[in-house]
Parts: C-alpha cells; sequence; structure tokens
C-alpha cells in the first residue's frame, strides 16, 4: 500500500491553492496553436468528400471536373487510393473496442452517412473545397437501420469484451422474485438521445514532410502516442519515422481518443504526394464519426414501505456500428450505488449503420446514472421519502458488485453540505407546490459516480544549473489544467517558485504516457513527475551532503524539505543550501530523472475507488411556453485531494454545464428513412450558450483517498454525472409530469400526459 | 470561370487595403475569401478560430472599426479600408491607451479562469470587448444574453461573466 504524502513532504505551496493556469496568457493571446494552425512550406489542402447515403455501395465516382480544377494537385478514391497495410489489426488504436476499425477510401461499400468517399487535394483551401463540390458519386443504395428501437430485439450480449470496460456483474439474489413481491414497486423506462461531442475546434491534421522523409504530424488527439503508433502501423512506417505533436487541443471529451479519419487521409496523401498535407473537417462532418450512442433502458426497484430497496432491475441495449462492438458501463452503477439483496444487471448491443460510438465525457454513466437515479426519485416518491434520506437508508460503504470497501466514499457529505448550500431544507416535495410569478419552480437533486482511474504513465524531469526544471510527457492537456497542475506538482516537490518549472505535454519525443481520458491523467501523470522530481531531489540531496562543509553533511533524506529553491534541514531552516549553489559547486550541468506511475495492485486488491457527487438543481418553467430553465446548480464533488481549487472547479462547472446540454437542449436527430443525422450544425444542434446557464455552485468536500501518493481521483468526468438526473426530477417536481426521454424539450412540457 | 484563388495579383484579385492591429496592409484577394480564412491561411493569424464556418459558434469573432463581427461571414473585400482587431492586437489595443501589458479582459479571463481548452477565447475576448464598447449590456443576465453567440463548449460561461463583469466595473470606476 502506498503511503500517502504531499509532494513537498508537508509543504504544499502550490498544490491546493488556485493557481490560474499556466498556458492561459497563451490562450488568451491567440499565441497557443491548434493542430490544424501550423505552417509548413508548400502546405497542401485536403478537403473530405461525404457520403450522401449511409449504407450501400459507390457504383462510380467521377472526379474528372474537379481535377480539371485549376490548383487541385489529386483526387483520392477508393480507386486510386495509395496501398495501407491490409492486416485489420494494424488499425486498431490503443482505445479501439473488439471489431475491425474503419479505414477511409478502403472499398466501395458505405457503411455510414457522411463516410469520406474523396479527398480533394489543392494548393489552397478554397480550390479544394470548390473542386470537392465537383466531386460526383454514384450509389447503389440499401436501406439503412439507424432506428434502436427497431433493431433492440436483435440485441446481443458482445462476444468480445472491450479492454477497460467491466461487463456487468453476475446477478444476485433473485431480482426477479423480489420485484413481483416488493410492497412498492418502480418501473420506467429510460430514453436519452444521441449526443455528439462537438468541441469547438474541428477535428484537425497537419501532416508535415521533412526533409529527411520523416513526418511531423499535429493532429486533433488527446494523446499524442495513440496518433503515432496508429499510423506507424498502419503506413508501415518505423517508430522513428514519425513524430506527432498536440500541445494544445481545442477541447475533446473523448471525441479525440482515437485517430480519425482526417488524420488517415491527411497521411495518406502526404505520403503520396511527399508534401505537407492539412486536412480539417468541416463542423457538419463533426456528425460523421464517433458520437454518444442513446440506450433503451428499463429500471425496476422494489422496496419495502420504508425505501428499503429489495430489488433493483437495469437492463440496457445500445446501439454500436456495424463493424465495431463499441461498449461502455450502463448499468453497473445501479449495483455500485446502492445495497441491495436482489440485483439483475443486463446490458447488450444493437448493430446500426452509424459510426461506432464512442467514449463522450463519463461514457456510459452519463446514461446509466440518469436512469437511475430518475428511478431514485420515482421510488422517493411512491414511499413517501426525502429523495436524500432514501437514498441513505439504501446507502452502500462496500462496493456490492465486487464486495470490496471503497478506498473513500465521502457521499454523505456531499449530501449534507450540497443540501445546506442548496437551501433543500426549505423543499416543499409536493408537486407543482412552487411557483414564482408566472413560472412553476422545481427542486430536484441526483447522486453521481464514476470510476476512479489510474494508468501507467512515465514523466521526465531536468533541472538545470540555473535553477530551472523541465517536466514533461506525452499526455495532453485537453483543457483540464494538466500543465498547471504537473507545475504545480514539480514546483512543490523542488520547493521552486512556479514560473521556474515549464511543463511540456503533447510530443511523442517526450517521456511515455498514455492518451488524457477518463479522468485519470492527474493520478498518473501527476505521480509520474511527482517521482521524477523526488528523484532528482535525492539526487541533488547527495550532491548536496557531499559538498566541502555542507550544512547537510550528516542529514538524511528524509529529514530535509525543499523549500524556496533551497534544500533545508526540517526545523533548522538556517542548515541549507541553494538547489543553484549545490549544482554550481559540484560541477552538475543538469539532473535529470524519469518517474513511473502505475495503478497501486495493493490498493486495487483490497479497495474499489470511485467519484461521487450530489447534484441539486433549481428548474424555472414557463408552463405556456414549455420553458425550462435551470436557474441554479448546487453539485458537491468528493474527488479526493485537490490539486488547484481554480482548475477544478472549472472541471466541474464544464461538466454542469453539459449535463444542461444533456438534460434540456442536445439532441442528434437521426431521419431512420436515409440513416443521417439530419441537424448536424450548431444551430440545429443546441448545445448550451451563455443564456441557458445561471448560478452554479461548486463544493469540493473533503475526502482523503489512498490510491495514488497525491491522493487525487480525477475531476474530468463526475461533473456531469447525474445532473440530467436532477434537472428530471426538479422537472417533475415543477410540474408533476414525468419525463423519461431526454431532452426535456418544450414539445414534451406542452404534451398531454 | 475558375481562377486562382490564393496567389496576389492573380486574375481575377481584387486589391484592399486594411488596417490589421494596427498595421496597414495592401493585400490582392479572390471575392469568395472570407476574412477568416484571409486571416487564418494567408496572414497565419491563427489566433481567430474556425468553429463552423457558418456564423453559429462565435469562435471567429473579431472587431471592426470596434464592432464585434463574425468574420466568417465576412468576405475581405467587404471590409475595405476598415480597421481589423483579432486576438493578436487585443494586447495592442491595451497599449494604445497606455497599458503596456495584457488588455484588462484578457487579464480577468485569465484571472477567472474563463476558458478552458482556449479555442472559443478569442472569439469570446473580442465579443467581450465589443460588448463593452455597445455599452447595451449593465447585468449578469445582460451580458450572459450579449454573448450567447459565443459557444463554449468546455462550459466557462459563469466565468467569461464574472470576467466580463469585472472588466465593466472597471471601466465604470474610472
Amino acid at each position: 500500500m502506498t503511503v500517502q504524502f504531499s509532494p513537498a513532504a508537508g509543504r504544499d505551496r502550490f498544490v491546493g491553492s488556485a493557481v490560474s493556469r499556466v498556458d492561459g496568457p497563451a490562450k488568451v493571446t491567440g499565441l497557443a496553436k491548434y493542430a490544424g494552425e501550423f505552417a509548413a512550406p508548400d502546405l497542401a489542402y485536403g478537403v473530405v468528400v461525404s457520403s450522401a447515403i449511409a449504407k450501400g455501395s459507390i457504383r462510380s465516382i467521377d472526379a474528372s471536373a474537379a481535377e480539371a480544377v485549376s490548383g487541385v494537385i489529386k483526387v483520392i478514391t477508393h480507386e486510386n487510393r495509395p496501398a495501407t497495410s491490409d492486416n485489420p489489426e494494424d488499425y486498431q488504436d490503443a482505445v479501439a473496442p473488439p471489431g475491425a476499425p474503419f479505414q477511409a477510401l478502403a472499398t466501395d461499400r458505405i457503411v455510414f452517412s457522411g463516410q469520406p468517399v474523396a479527398l480533394v487535394v489543392a494548393e489552397d483551401f478554397e480550390t479544394a473545397r470548390y473542386a470537392a463540390s465537383l466531386v460526383r458519386v454514384d450509389y447503389g443504395v440499401v436501406a439503412p437501420r439507424t432506428d434502436l428501437a427497431a433493431q433492440a430485439p436483435e440485441s446481443y450480449d458482445p462476444p468480445m469484451k472491450r479492454s477497460g470496460i467491466k461487463p456487468p456483474p453476475e446477478p444476485w439474489g433473485d431480482a426477479e422474485t423480489a420485484f413481483d413481491a416488493a410492497e412498492i414497486r418502480v418501473n420506467g423506462q429510460y430514453r436519452m438521445a444521441d449526443e455528439h461531442h462537438n468541441p469547438m475546434e474541428p477535428h484537425a491534421s497537419t501532416v508535415v514532410v521533412e526533409k529527411d522523409g520523416t513526418y511531423t504530424v499535429y493532429d486533433k488527439i488527446q494523446g499524442v502516442s495513440n496518433t503515432h503508433d496508429y499510423i506507424a502501423s498502419a503506413f508501415g512506417l518505423k517508430p522513428e519515422q514519425v513524430r506527432v505533436l498536440n500541445p494544445y487541443l481545442g477541447g475533446g471529451f473523448g471525441s479525440g481518443l482515437r485517430p480519425q479519419y482526417q488524420l488517415f487521409l491527411a497521411m495518406l496523401a502526404a505520403k503520396d504526394l511527399g508534401r505537407s498535407v492539412r486536412v480539417t473537417l468541416t463542423r457538419d462532418q463533426m456528425w460523421s464519426f464517433t458520437y454518444r450512442s442513446e440506450a433503451l433502458q428499463t429500471v425496476s426497484l422494489g422496496a419495502d414501505r420504508s425505501g428499503k430497496l429489495t430489488a433493483l432491475r437495469h437492463d440496457a441495449v445500445q446501439g454500436t456500428s456495424s463493424y465495431e462492438d463499441y461498449q461502455e458501463v450502463v448499468v453497473n452503477w445501479s449495483g455500485v450505488l446502492y445495497d441491495c439483496d436482489n440485483v439483475k444487471l443486463t446490458y447488450s448491443l444493437a448493430k446500426l449503420d452509424t459510426p461506432t460510438p464512442g467514449d463522450m465525457r463519463a461514457p456510459g454513466a452519463v446514461t446509466g446514472v440518469y436512469a437511475i437515479e430518475t428511478a431514485m426519485d420515482e421510488l422517493a416518491y411512491a414511499t413517501g421519502q426525502d429523495p436524500i434520506q432514501l437514498r441513505l437508508k439504501n446507502y452502500t460503504e462496500s462496493d456490492p458488485t465486487e464486495e470490496k470497501p471503497f478506498g473513500s466514499k465521502a457521499l454523505k457529505e456531499c449530501f449534507r453540505e450540497g443540501a445546506e448550500r442548496f437551501g433543500w431544507s426549505r423543499r416543499n416535495p409536493q408537486p407543482r407546490s412552487m411557483r414564482e410569478g408566472r413560472e412553476l419552480v422545481g427542486w430536484g437533486m441526483a447522486t453521481g459516480i464514476w470510476e476512479s482511474m489510474m494508468m501507467q504513465s512515465s514523466a521526465h524531469a531536468v533541472l538545470t544549473a540555473d535553477g530551472r526544471l523541465e517536466v514533461g510527457n506525452q499526455t495532453g492537456d485537453i483543457g483540464t489544467g494538466t500543465y498547471t497542475i504537473l507545475t504545480q506538482i514539480a514546483a512543490d516537490t523542488l520547493g521552486l517558485p512556479l514560473d521556474h518549472v515549464t511543463t511540456k505535454l503533447g510530443d511523442t519525443q517526450l517521456a511515455k504516457a498514455p492518451v488524457a481520458g477518463g479522468s485519470w491523467t492527474a493520478a498518473s501523470s501527476g505521480t509520474a513527475v511527482m517521482k521524477a522530481c523526488r528523484s532528482i531531489a535525492e539526487q541533488a540531496f547527495k550532491l548536496a551532503r557531499g559538498m566541502d562543509n555542507s550544512p547537510l553533511a550528516n542529514a538524511d533524506f528524509e529529514r530535509v524539505v525543499f523549500s524556496n529553491g533551497r534544500i533545508e534541514l526540517a526545523g533548522d531552516p538556517a542548515k541549507s543550501v541553494a538547489l543553484t549553489d549545490v549544482l554550481k559547486a559540484t560541477g552538475t550541468a543538469k539532473l535529470e530523472a524519469t518517474g513511473e506511475a502505475a495503478p497501486d495492485k495493493d490498493f486495487a486488491k483490497e479497495y474499489e475507488a470511485y467519484t461521487h457527487s450530489a447534484i441539486f438543481v433549481e428548474v424555472k418553467i414557463d408552463e405556456e411556453l414549455g420553458q425550462v430553465r435551470c436557474t441554479r446548480v448546487v453539485s458537491a464533488i468528493a474527488a479526493g485531494k485537490i490539486l488547484n481549487l481554480k482548475t477544478a472547479r472549472s472541471q466541474i462547472l464544464g461538466g454542469i454545464v453539459m449535463g444542461v446540454g444533456s438534460a434540456l437542449h442536445e439532441e442528434s436527430m437521426l431521419d431512420h428513412r436515409i440513416g443521417r443525422f439530419m441537424n448536424h450544425n450548431l444551430g440545429e444542434y443546441h448545445v448550451p450558450v451563455n443564456a441557458d446557464i445561471h448560478d452554479i455552485d461548486v463544493i469540493f468536500v473533503d475526502e482523503e483517498d489512498k490510491a495514488n501518493p497525491l491522493g487525487v481521483k480525477g475531476l474530468g468526468e463526475i461533473g456531469i454525472v447525474g445532473v440530467a438526473a436532477a434537472i428530471s426530477n426538479a422537472v417533475f417536481h415543477a410540474t408533476g409530469k414525468r419525463i423519461r426521454h431526454l431532452p426535456i424539450t418544450p414539445d414534451k412540457i406542452l404534451a398531454d400526459d | 470561370m475558375l481562377i486562382d484563388s490564393g496567389s496576389p495579383g492573380a486574375v481575377g484579385t481584387i486589391g484592399i487595403t486594411l488596417t490589421i492591429n494596427g498595421e496597414r496592409r495592401t493585400l490582392q484577394v479572390a471575392p469568395w475569401t472570407t476574412l477568416l480564412d484571409l486571416l487564418r491561411e494567408r496572414l497565419d493569424l491563427t489566433g481567430t478560430k474556425k468553429g463552423c464556418d457558418h456564423g453559429q459558434c462565435g469562435a471567429c469573432t473579431v472587431l471592426v472599426n470596434g464592432t464585434r463581427i463574425n468574420s466568417c461571414l465576412t468576405l475581405a473585400v467587404m471590409k475595405d479600408g476598415a480597421e481589423i482587431t483579432t486576438v493578436e492586437g487585443l494586447a495592442g489595443l491595451a497599449q494604445r491607451e497606455g497599458k503596456n501589458s495584457l488588455h484588462p479582459i484578457q487579464e480577468a479571463f485569465v484571472e477567472h479562469d474563463a476558458f478552458q481548452c482556449g479555442y472559443c477565447t478569442p472569439g469570446q475576448l473580442c465579443s467581450s470587448v465589443g460588448l463593452i464598447n455597445e455599452g447595451h449590456a449593465k447585468t449578469r443576465d445582460e451580458i450572459r444574453e450579449a454573448m450567447s453567440g459565443n459557444i463554449c463548449r468546455c462550459g466557462a460561461y459563469t466565468n467569461i461573466v464574472d470576467a466580463i463583469e469585472e472588466v465593466m466595473q472597471q471601466g465604470d470606476a474610472r
């Protein structure tokens, strides 16, 4: 078991404070460059032609008019596409689900709407865009299957499980019999909409062909290692022939976990032409890959009159593509959250003719927790219990699905502190009992949960004689604040001022680290950076101890602290030596070290690790207009140690905003006749705008956790989980109407029951 | 007729003069080149972002003669003679007013953590300056409404309002 210690052995100076983002100045001056913004001599532009059908084949493709446009360099289609690896496994990226990944322009087959059918490469962007409009495609059309409800009877248990995704646990007790015998029964079907990530930066890749024939690739990816290994294997290149960078990512939310087709096409064209190429997708093309697939869910809860659960069933059918079995954890959360003797959880997939769905902020949890937490609200009403009391009555200190205690679980504190801040005790539980002017007022709450994970990661640190430290690894800062927290950790570990530390990320020439996702980056890269810096501290200390007349001559490493650029004897700061003096006196140009972090197996043997939250929401509803406004949110978060109060709060704010979108606005609408998302633009797919967002209050409750030396549990996902349920519960409280289909748009408020 | 769109002086291009971030520039542009593509692809002023190219997201917001506009919906030739300020020039605007670091709105965005990934930020900043120039928004609700043309998918909205409110109050105090 690892012992928790803070980076500076009890001398946190920056860790835990509200330091502003270290990359802030670059971002507010426009100097931060994103993947589609890197210049290269003789850069050519590729524009993708997208399939107009969802399923079938290309009978013929006529690119002659496009090729005739002055400035067009080449039109690449499946007919003239240069060869790449013919082994489907070479296209499996680090986070690919089971199946055969999509390969652009590989054959004449069309398997989803918007599939790339040609890449037009030209001297400039506008010529490529114009010529792309001239490519004529004749399709053989087959009726697509995109209606999840229609395909659900054909659903199946995925034969190959996705790595890292726990299938539902074996049932325990007898949920069916217990449900039938229960005094109080609640049973509901829940649906949500397909959602698209829509980061503000459209996916883009700039492939630069270097003079020595190697490739420098700027790719919109949440971790450059994934792009690097994918390109090397798909294009049969040696690892050293490809360098991938992505210092800044304009929003990912999961859409940047896997290499997308614009990367493949940019690389294909660059390699073929021997010339640098950039491919940037249009906003509507952002609907032509990864999305959060909706699920058909049924939750059945049986309880006694006091509200104690006696039966819990949660079943989900989720869509996947024809060529991969994407899976996420949808139903397990119900089993982890509540103590119940009879539980059955099932999850199955149905094939759809869409692109493969993918991880989108808190994948699976957003979906499953919406259902269980709405059902729990229904049970609260059915049993006449306060929703918090009902949750406390069924509270569990251990994970029933694994029969192991939680490493930490301060959910009770979340309920208490959140309820107090929100003023929950003043709630009249009666639906339609609260009103303000012409608006009905509703208060609702829900629980949120997300897994706390760690991934194998390394980090490298270099301390130079001028007292400056550089740390870094390959992972990406996806807007979460990774540059900042790693800088804080490094500065505290070696007792340096913040401005003496530079953090570098998103470059395959840096120390190995995985994609940024799953809320694991702070724990994984943070621990690796801390270990690298601790190693430098030890090296510096040994040098210091050996200096002539060293004030630390008889000290132990455990008895010194690193502070203000000096190594000090604990409790006797007069006995100290500056790090710069140590390096100078010993003729050391630099000290460097690599730190490795990995999940603690001993911890995992004994404990389960989750973050938790309690979300309290106020909605105001104009019943005549059907308009729901989310006027107030309090989110109390239990996520271990908080490294940076400012960026941590922002993570939760962002999750809540996306949760509001999920509950009230976001809906990618498929026309099942043609298998196409119809509202593929930001005018018709509404994401929350500033006017939709009102007061949000974030509380971090104290929680000590020992899964990693930093005590952090991750924050990227937990903010969104449960938000939609809290809002839908507040809508019920306001209107007396239980709407079990997200988003809760005006038509649903206005509809007769 | 098909003509070269990018190279200066090519058949069918039109000569215009723009003052961009205080620098006067004479340019030959194709009639279909948007102000956004001109900035990003020709002048390497990539601070101005393309989020949708349809005027739906606000990432491309710049100031034209002090007024905020969507540069993706504006053809460069329409702005012949205009003064353009992009995010790269905001600090310069402040410098003209005697400050020698960032523009107050840039500082307020950093202080209030009014961004995460940073991609919508240049548009949010230019839009904020435009909003303050307009002088209509006085309350938080009015700021929210008038900033709703700028989408932030990271969800920094409350912090953006905090930052703008602070700068507006500083202005009132002066």
